[in-house]
């Protein structure tokens, strides 16, 4: 699948956590891609491995406590196998990345200023003086009133809207061509949170930036996403573009989960209830269809045995057969 | 009809400063907050952070100092008894935090977390107080042998479940739920939700239930209140709410909410836009001179705004 | 911030004044006076009737508080009963060792503590931390008097690489380059024990901020930047974890200066401290009540300049 417009190339990643002697992986073998000028959203429930994916991309694990397989392709670099000095190189000037807290994600101690001028330090040449203005360039075109004021204050001074503006201004300081934004509204008030994932789209399409935005809220993909892929016990379970994933969702989980939201036309309608948890990850099942325990009213033959991604329609995958015949429990609770 | 009334609430904390630290002025976290609940009902408490919706909440427990305004309760004035020991006031209205998990005492059986209201308020030998301990874990469809765990064995929207156990232990009348699903995924917090209307059909409880979550919000309730600036801007049914809203802030609010219509994504997008405008336009003749919210005024027999007069809503 | 600092320094004032007065009935709920170790058999009820009358131990209580809270706030303590000078000049000589004493074992505490608890905790769990933990185990574990003893006999006595009394040679010339020295050279012992001890303590709380710190969502942004590691922690990590102890390096300072008493007797070093046990061993009220005011006010101020400097340090926190 050679493509000028690819990004990033996700193949079989594996995340492995060391848990007492054993490793086990949170992010198993996913492959996805990631086009310039694309949306691409990655939902699931907590512990599904999402973040783990997003910092495997990022390169921030701890080497001790952690092992990862598979290949990130970014411009012929496997970047799994880059060094720590490599991955400095990529990280901030090739890969921006926004979190989900701006409080704690910002130094209390630090001026914003100095706190955006640090990427353009580590990537740059600009002097001193060239690096304020282009602090200040930022904190303008992420919609900051006042940027000269605001350049010198620290980050409890702001509110959460604007914090988070901050957040996205050293994310876009060296103009990286992706962009991983990790539940990025989460933290914030709805109207707040409108405004980000407003000013987020705008500054993507007005430089083709590709971005992973990683969410648990639904709504938030339908708003923003080009291609979404739903994750589900560190496996990618169903992906497509948006518009098909919302009209047309296939795999069990995807569609139980639509169920589950409670929308503006469901009114008085008992939610759906997936019954049973997410399994720890030690206790994952490691064949089979993870999503089988949570859905036992349908036959075991139903499901593959190892379970792959089907191409249901042009660029629309499932994993597994069950979606096949998948039904609803009857006069379920 | 309704059973508790609050009237005229007002919770202000003092702002300390000057060469002798002295009350130099006010942070009005709540300013003059009027409902009434009956019976059986939802409803819903709808605001951004800082908006006073948590006050409000631990205004009614007597977890927060009321400054001013009264509280009703079956026609007698319970502000001042607030908290006192037997004050049946104090079991018919229970709360259901955000955190279940800080909420539940780490170091008791869930036996003793939940049997800590029935031991507060009545007296039941252990007999009847296992008994009854038993129907609640039932109810909210817990396995027995739930009784002798610790908080720690159990899942997030299970500790919720055993929060809503303790809440209704004592046949409460209404239940102050404060973000009780905010902290849950989705499938659970379905679960949860599902749950917490069974009881109320069951218990014909009252729900006050505080939300930013305006999605929750309409699934949930049948009266809504937008809270702002510690007071109501708007107040009304779920439809009053949702089809015909009034004030420019409770029309950002809704317009903010993305919705799963991927279709009409731009449409939902330049209206998102338009309300924007129109706050940044209009916001000041939505306020009076200091900022401040105006009183609710009524325009129909459910649905109240908070305009100077009320034909400047228009639709 | 200033107005604050006027309000707290002001506020100082009744808190001074309560505390005078509970020193002043403490001292004179201690059994006997200064002249009661004179008495021997032979003494003559009369002569020590006489002394007290003149000191006027023999006026009411609250005659005796009011001239003696007059005298204290012109910086009058009286006369030391032993030592038959000014208390104010008694103090004045010790204090000046007592002060030296205690910069030089913060400097010397810092110095040592600083980069190893930075290491430490940096470096969790190699060999490094873990005898760096083990260290400070040992150091919590031993008393002041045991360990000052210890090095006392061992350098003092055994190698004789050190003096094992006093703060400065006699003979020597004050004022000269050699006389600063030699101050130098007999606070190496005492200071060195001091600083032992107070290692430890800051090198756990530096470990363990910096191992806190790692965790720190900003941490993460840093990295995400493409910051290497290392000026990840030079930039980020460890600034921040010294925040709490610049902070506390006022109150450390006080607690050096009033807990000097171990140390100073231990190494005969004449400081406060050690002036400190004399004066009660000799019942020497004056100066008693001298000390414990003079280490009131300065409690009051480490508090004050404890609270400034984090105020500086820490834009979150503002002192107003």
């Amino acid at each position: 699948m050679e493509n000028e417009n690819q990004l990033l190339d996700i193949n079989h990643l594996h995340t492995g956590f060391r848990i007492k002697d054993d490793f086990y992986d949170a992010v198993d073998d996913v492959s996805i891609s990631l086009e310039k000028n694309e949306i691409l959203a990655i939902v699931g429930e907590s512990g599904c491995g999402k973040s783990t994916l997003a910092t495997t991309i990022m390169g921030l694990h701890d080497p001790n406590k952690t092992k990862v397989a598979g290949e990130v392709i970014y411009q012929d670099l496997n970047l799994v196998d880059l060094n720590e000095e490599l991955y400095n190189k990529i990280r901030g000037n090739d890969i921006g990345m926004i979190f989900q807290d701006p409080l704690s994600a910002l130094n209390p101690l630090m001026r914003i200023q100095d706190q955006i001028a640090e990427s353009l330090i580590f990537h740059t040449k600009l002097s001193k003086e060239k690096r304020y203005e282009r602090v200040l360039e930022l904190l303008e075109q992420v919609g900051i009133p006042n940027p000269p004021r605001v350049a010198k204050q620290y980050p409890h001074e702001l509110s959460g809207g604007m914090r988070q503006r901050v957040m996205i201004a050293i994310a876009l300081s060296c103009k990286p061509p992706i962009i991983i934004a990790d539940e990025p509204t989460t933290a914030l008030d709805v109207t707040i949170q409108a405004q980000i994932l407003d000013l987020l789209k705008e500054l993507q399409e007005e430089n083709g930036t590709g971005i992973i935005l990683i969410t648990h809220d639904l709504g938030v993909v339908a708003e923003m996403a080009d291609r979404v892929a739903v994750m589900y016990a560190g496996q990618v379970v169903e992906e497509a573009e948006v518009g098909e994933l919302f009209n047309n969702p296939k795999h069990p989980y995807t569609r139980s989960l639509l169920n589950s939201i409670p929308q503006m036309d469901s009114e008085n309608d008992e939610l759906h209830v997936i019954d049973g948890v997410v399994p720890s990850l030690v206790k994952l099942p490691r064949k089979g269809c993870r999503f089988a325990a949570r859905i036992p009213w349908i036959a075991a033959e139903e499901h593959e045995e190892n379970p792959v991604m089907h191409e249901v329609a042009p660029n629309h995958f499932v994993r597994c057969t069950c979606y096949k015949n998948f039904h609803f429990e009857e006069g379920g609770e | 009809m309704s059973f508790l009334e609050i009237e005229d609430l007002k919770v202000h904390y003092p702002i300390r400063g000057g060469f002798f630290n002295t009350v130099v002025d006010h942070v009005y976290a709540l300013d003059g907050i009027n409902m009434s609940i009956e019976r059986g009902k939802t409803y819903g408490l709808v605001g951004e952070s800082g908006s006073g919706k948590s006050t409000t909440g631990k205004a009614i427990m007597g977890l927060e100092k009321i400054t001013d305004g009264r509280i009703i309760y079956e026609g007698k004035d319970v502000s001042k008894q607030i908290r006192g020991k037997n004050s049946t006031y104090n079991r018919d209205v229970q709360m259901i935090f955000q955190d279940a998990t800080s909420s539940l005492n780490p170091k008791k059986r869930v036996r003793d977390i939940i049997a800590e209201p029935i031991r507060n308020f009545e007296r039941l030998t252990e007999g009847e107080e296992k008994k009854r301990i038993l129907e609640l874990l039932d109810i909210v469809g817990m396995p027995e042998d739930a009784m002798y765990k610790y908080p720690h064995e159990f899942s997030g929207g299970q500790k919720q479940r055993l929060g809503v156990a303790r809440a209704v232990a004592c046949r409460p009348k209404l239940i102050v739920a404060d973000e009780p699903v905010s902290a849950l995924d989705l499938s659970v917090q379905a679960q949860v939700l599902n749950f917490m209307k069974d009881i109320q059909e069951e218990y014909g409880l009252s729900y006050l239930f505080i939300s930013h979550d305006l999605g929750v919000v309409k699934h949930m309730c049948d009266h809504i209140s937008i809270m702002y600036r510690g007071r109501l801007v708007e107040s009304g049914t779920r439809e009053d709410i949702y089809k015909d809203p009034q004030h420019i802030y409770t029309k950002r609010l809704i317009a903010a909410i993305p919705e799963i219509d991927t279709e009409n994504r731009e449409v939902h997008k330049a209206n998102r836009r338009r309300v924007e405008e129109e706050y940044r336009q209009n916001e000041k003749q939505y306020y009076d001179e200091n900022g401040k919210v105006y009183d609710l005024k009524s325009l129909t027999d459910t649905h109240k705004v908070a305009l100077k007069n009320i034909e400047v809503g228009g639709n | 911030m200033w107005k604050t600092v006027l309000r707290r320094v002001l506020f100082m004032i009744p808190q001074l004044f309560i505390l005078s007065i509970l020193i002043f009935a403490l001292a004179k709920l201690m059994p006997g006076d200064p002249f009661t170790g004179l008495i021997t058999p032979d003494t003559d009820p009369k002569t020590i009737e006489a002394l007290r009358e003149a000191a006027g131990l023999n006026d009411s209580i609250l005659v005796q508080y009011g001239r003696w809270i007059t005298n204290a706030f012109k910086g009058d303590f009286g006369v030391s009963y032993t030592h038959k000078i000014a208390v104010s000049s008694i103090i004045g000589q010790r204090a000046g060792n007592t002060v030296f004493l205690s910069l030089f074992t913060i400097i010397m505490t810092y110095v040592i503590a600083l980069p190893v608890g930075l290491l430490a905790g940096r470096y969790q769990n190699s060999i490094f931390d873990k005898i760096v933990v083990i260290y400070n185990y040992i150091s919590y574990a031993v008393p002041t008097f045991v360990l000052g003893l210890v090095i006392l006999f061992l350098f003092g006595y055994q190698l004789q690489w050190f003096p094992t009394s006093g703060s400065v040679d006699v003979g020597v010339t004050s004022g000269t380059f050699a006389y600063f020295m030699n101050k130098l050279y007999h606070l190496i012992l005492p200071g060195l024990t001091g600083a032992i001890l107070g290692t430890a303590t800051t090198i756990q709380y530096l470990r363990n901020e910096v191992i806190d710190a790692k965790q720190q969502d900003f941490v993460k942004t840093a990295r995400s930047k493409g910051v290497p590691v290392s000026k990840v922690y030079s930039r980020h990590i460890f600034r921040n974890s010294m925040l709490p102890i610049t902070s506390n390096i006022g109150m450390e300072l006080v607690a050096l200066i009033s807990g000097s008493i171990f140390i100073e007797t231990i190494f005969a070093y004449p400081g406060i401290g050690q002036l400190f046990i004399q004066s009660i061993g000799s019942r020497d009220y004056s100066v008693i009540t001298a000390l414990v005011m003079l280490f009131g006010v300065i409690t009051l101020i480490g508090t004050l300049v404890s609270d400034i400097l984090m105020s500086v340090v820490d834009p979150r926190i503002r002192l107003d």
